[in-house]
């Protein structure tokens, strides 16, 4: 379980995160929504510890990441995997090196076991011919589909999505979305999507954390969601252009 | 204004501290040792060894112009090229060709990595990144510089020893008594503590300016040339440094 107490954290004076808490349960799939800027992606890149708060504490599985020594935070990360907003695929590798890379470093496998393990993930995300092309000869989709295949390698207990379906199109957002069910499902993890995507929230959350101006405006699951009549939720659900029923 | 040297200074020493920190884990990032050892020594070997001949030769037109009297022998081109390259030359060339070449490279591919979050996709792996980025970076200037200037005083020698002889100034046995009469052992030593300071200058300065990149393309634009025109320049100040307290 991750648990986020009391987040404060401050840009060059000015704060983007006040007061934020946050529980996310086991085997869920949590969304946390927002505008741009509101300082979801902050509030993930606390979650995993990239960032420091200025105030505040986030514990995983009872840990508190804020306080331990680095060698110790770098032992907590290996329990995520994190797909970040453009895929982040190290660009001197290609697809298979890159979902190899995490194999390679952390574990003691044979070159013939992370090539299945490898093959494996691949195929998990539906490109098991992609082994030998650059990241560049990629489209935007399948970059975050192998990011997706290296995020998975090591069997991660948590999975981060960060804006997994900006700047993809309809079809392509809905893959990602069948693609964050099924991992859920089948590696039974718990998912956190940063999104402003309504459409992908209500297709795969379990539940949603509503960010606005920095503030955690609104918690709950997606049944809540729907009926909830807070205005400012409401009305960035509509800007969505999505009906979620009254 | 005044606080923005003093806090890159905090930074630049924090990051080093974090390199030392991380050699301990050194058998995880050793792989990286090799391709860039490979990429900032072997592949800039061409270029110096072009810029070395050149030097070396320039310098002994030069002396020859500077020394036309009867009263003066000619090997004394000899002692005064030789000595040059092994103090000055060899390391200087080498150590400007590779703030060009190998510390601007070296900072577009960190900075490009940071704002592409490749870097933020190594630590959240678990990865130690300055460990895995910068070390092997640093480690491979340190090791392969020193191999450069050799090769640049020796080219630089040749080449310089080449034109005296083919340009008529000064023939080739000549050219090697001058060289020998005024050849101190300490002057390779020198050169030598001089590279492996210009290797660690340029590498530590460029990976800190990639490592810090912010600002999509055009901060990577920015920590580029920033980590050429700072390499050279505490390159110049280290050489300095170094003359003055060594020589």
């Amino acid at each position: 379980m991750i648990s986020v107490r009391n987040i404060n954290k401050s840009f060059d004076g000015r704060q983007v995160l006040f007061d934020v808490n946050l529980d996310i349960q086991e085997g869920h799939t949590q969304a946390i929504i927002g505008r741009s800027g509101s300082g979801k992606s902050v509030l993930m890149k606390h979650i995993i510890g990239l960032m420091q708060p200025d105030s505040g504490h986030i514990t995983v599985d009872g840990i508190d990441i804020n306080i331990i020594p680095y060698a110790e935070l770098r032992k907590v990360r290996r329990n995520f995997g994190v797909l970040f907003q453009g895929g982040a695929l190290f660009d001197s590798m290609d697809a298979f090196e890159n979902v190899a890379f995490p194999l390679r470093t952390f574990t003691s496998k044979s070159e013939s076991e992370v090539r299945a393990e490898v093959m494996e993930c691949l195929g998990m995300v539906e490109l098991p011919d992609v082994g030998k092309k650059m990241p560049s000869e990629l489209s935007g989709g399948m970059q975050k589909r192998v990011a997706l295949a290296r995020a998975v390698a090591l069997k991660p207990r948590y999975i981060l999505y960060d804006e997994p379906t900006s700047g993809l199109d309809p079809e392509t957002s809905n893959t990602i979305d069948e693609l964050i069910k099924s991992l859920a499902d089948q590696l039974n993890v718990t998912s956190i999507v940063v999104t402003h995507d309504m459409h992908s929230v209500l297709n795969i959350a379990d539940r949603a954390a509503f960010i606005h101006e920095g503030r955690m405006h609104w918690t709950g699951t997606i049944e809540d969601l729907h009926a909830s009549d807070d205005k400012v939720l409401r009305r960035f659900v509509k800007a969505n252009e999505y009906q979620i029923g009254v | 204004m005044i606080l923005n040297p003093i806090r890159a200074l905090g930074k630049y020493s924090q990051l080093l501290y974090h390199a030392f920190g991380a050699l301990p884990e050194f058998g995880t990032y050793r792989v990286n040792l090799w391709q860039q050892m490979m990429r900032i020594g072997i592949d800039s070997l061409p270029i110096v060894m072009l810029a070395a001949a050149f030097s070396g030769a320039v310098t002994t037109v030069q002396t020859a112009y500077q020394l036309v009297s009867p009263l003066i022998p000619r090997s004394i081109i000899g002692s005064i090229v030789v000595p040059s390259m092994i103090l000055e030359l060899g390391a200087v060339v080498t150590g400007f060709i590779l703030a060009g070449r190998v510390g601007a490279r070296i900072a577009a591919e960190l900075g490009t990595m940071r704002v592409t979050e490749q870097i933020d996709a190594l630590e959240a792996m678990g990865l130690n990144s300055i460990g895995y980025l910068i070390v092997p970076r640093v480690l491979a200037g340190i090791v392969m510089f020193p191999v450069l200037y050799v090769a640049a005083s020796f080219v630089g020698i040749g080449g310089g020893m080449l034109v005296g002889h083919f340009g008529g100034f000064v023939p080739i046995g000549e050219f090697l008594e001058g060289a020998r009469e005024f050849f101190q052992p300490f002057d390779p030593v020198f050169g030598l503590i001089k590279s492996l300071v210009f290797g660690f200058t340029i590498t530590s300065i460029s990976c800190f300016k990639g490592y810090n990149t912010s600002g999509g393309a055009e901060g990577v634009g920015r920590s580029t040339t920033q980590a050429a025109v700072a390499s050279c320049v505490f390159l110049l100040l280290a050489d300095l440094v170094l003359a003055a307290t060594l020589l």
